[in-house]
């Protein structure tokens, strides 16, 4: 973790309309949790609140705020050639990538786990584990699915486009209906973790834990050393 | 500008040799060779020449399709540690709007790992005077104080090599002395400048060496009287029309100084072609005098420096 890069990250990240959106997204889940609360009082069906985590919060929150901390993180110093001003320099790639990487991560944390573990809270409590199980499962998810945005954002200028359609497309429909399609679907794999974490039965993954976490591994650790090699052969994009 | 970098500096090379770059079928640069020693270099050419190609080949940002682009003989692409030694001033490169000029200059410092960033960025906005304005977000600036803070950021590690892409654009013509002196001054250090510009009258009061790219293809290198010189001794094109256009294209022929003269009688005017554009606009007028001919118009009609450095393209390829 390089202080300074990350210092570049959060104004690049943070210093826009992004964080507009990057608060939106868990007020509305929050909002939504409180709006239930009120309306169905203390005792809550447990149900209740692992579809809004499940479907709502791990399959829709989770990786949008993903999409604007993993493209955002890197995609707009790409976009806008400030990129230029960390490259110049005599850093090793990987750990633009990795520091770049802990600030996505860290935005996912605080703007996706820490509002899925409160809104669990605020429907359940700690009944079951429910809020652990999935704040445990956002984290993870969001770590994956941030890897493979920033990666994207380094191989493509459509990063924003191609991940809206991997996020909504993939994980909310396909991967989450056809089997065989949810072996690809990191939403899968950290409900695999969320599902090892309560002992309730209405959590349950297409994929098994002993899968989940290899396949998790391998998305993380694969997918931000491939981006941290692809960095090394950044091209500008325009020439006269 | 009262700050300074080190005076003297160890020499550096950049070396170029029979690199190419395409984009599919597209041939941005093509099979140039050059080297790039201490003083200022004037890397001069039309728009859409190839010259921020070749910028960032030579500051690693892209892959030779063919050919190598070394730094005292060390390949530059994908090798990190070109950048102690080198820095990059890009043309219009997007910046960190929301961080103070004193912010951003400081982060650029601690990425090079200096000894002092806090010592460096302060003598670096010096340099470009704008220790002054250090405390104001970089969005609040103007297109000049911007190229100035990214001169900044490429001055504060004390390169060997600078590289600046059309650093002029944008400039008002004090801010253009003020860079035009520390160019100067960076090449007295025994520092390598390379600069792009299409302006010729810009490379010709900084560099002492110009290398001419034209269509991605290097068409003339040499100090500035050589180039002018070339620029100059081409066969220049006119058109005249007169009272008597038979009677002044015979008058233009006996005279001499003309290389070839065509009477385009369709559109009543004289196409000649001279090599000394200088004595024939000062004889024309002469020779139609003594000839009694009424002389409309004399007008140069390939004076674009495109054509120009079209003429050159040819003759290198010769």
């Amino acid at each position: 973790m390089n202080r300074t890069i990350a210092q570049f990250t959060y104004h690049a990240l943070l210093g826009r309309r992004r964080m507009m959106l990057l608060l939106l997204l868990p007020a509305l889940l929050i909002a939504m949790a409180l709006i239930i609360r009120l309306a169905a009082g203390p005792d809550i069906d447990p149900l209740i609140t692992t579809h809004l985590l499940q479907h709502f919060a791990l399959g829709a929150i989770v990786p949008l705020l993903a999409l604007l901390a993993g493209t955002g993180a890197i995609g707009s110093e790409i976009d806008d050639g400030s990129i230029i001003y960390l490259l110049a320099k005599p850093v090793r790639r990987s750990e633009i990538v990795l520091t770049k990487l802990a600030m996505a991560v860290g935005c996912v944390a605080v703007f996706g786990a820490l509002p899925i573990l409160i809104t669990g809270w605020i429907l359940t409590g700690s009944t079951l584990n429910l809020p652990v199980a999935f704040a445990v499962a956002a984290f993870i998810a969001g770590t994956a699915y941030c890897v493979g945005f920033l990666l994207l954002a380094v191989v493509s200028r459509h990063a924003v486009v191609i991940g809206l359609a991997y996020a909504l497309a993939w994980e909310s429909l396909v991967g989450g209906y056809l089997p065989g399609a949810g072996a690809l679907s990191i939403q899968q794999w950290a409900l695999a973790v969320a599902d090892a974490m309560t002992p309730s039965t209405d959590v349950e993954s297409m994929v098994r834990l002993a899968a989940a976490i290899p396949l998790l591994a391998l998305a993380i650790v694969g997918g931000s050393w491939f981006a941290g090699w692809r960095l090394r052969s950044f091209t500008l994009s325009h020439a006269d | 500008m009262s700050q300074t970098l080190t005076t003297r500096v160890q020499p550096s090379l950049l070396q170029v040799e029979h690199a190419s770059r395409w984009y599919g079928n597209v041939v941005a640069v093509n099979d140039v060779t050059m080297t790039i020693g201490p003083g200022v270099t004037g890397l001069l050419g039309p728009n859409g020449a190839g010259k921020t190609t070749m910028i960032q080949l030579m500051a690693g940002f892209l892959e030779p399709s063919a050919g190598v682009v070394a730094l005292d003989g060390r390949p530059v692409w994908r090798n990190e540690s070109v950048y102690r030694r080198l820095g990059l001033v890009p043309e219009a490169e997007g910046l960190y709007d929301s961080m103070t000029a004193w912010e951003f200059v400081l982060a650029n410092a601690k990425l090079h790992s200096l000894p002092d960033p806090r010592a460096a960025a302060w003598r670096a906005l010096g340099v470009v005077e704008l220790q002054d304005a250090q405390g104001r977000k970089i969005g609040t600036f103007s297109k000049g104080m911007k190229q100035r803070i990214r001169m900044a950021t490429a001055l504060v590690h004390d390169p060997t090599v600078l590289l600046l892409d059309e650093p002029f654009n944008g400039m008002d013509p004090r801010q253009r002395l003020h860079l035009m002196d520390l160019l100067h001054r960076l090449s007295d250090q025994g520092r390598t400048v390379l600069f792009s510009s299409h302006i010729l009258e810009e490379v010709e009061q900084v560099a002492s060496h110009i290398e001419v790219i034209v269509a991605g293809r290097h068409a003339a290198s040499g100090d500035f009287r050589e180039i002018r010189r070339l620029m100059t001794d081409r066969p220049h094109r006119y058109v005249v029309r007169s009272s008597d256009d038979r009677a002044m294209a015979a008058a233009l022929i006996a005279d001499g100084s003309s290389m070839a003269v065509e009477l385009d009688e369709r559109d009543g005017l004289l196409r000649v072609q001279t090599v000394d554009s200088a004595r024939f606009g000062w004889l024309v007028p002469q020779v139609a005098r003594r000839a009694g001919i009424r002389l409309f118009e004399l007008m140069p009609t390939d004076e674009s420096l495109e054509s120009v450095f079209g003429y050159l393209v040819t003759r290198s390829a010769r």
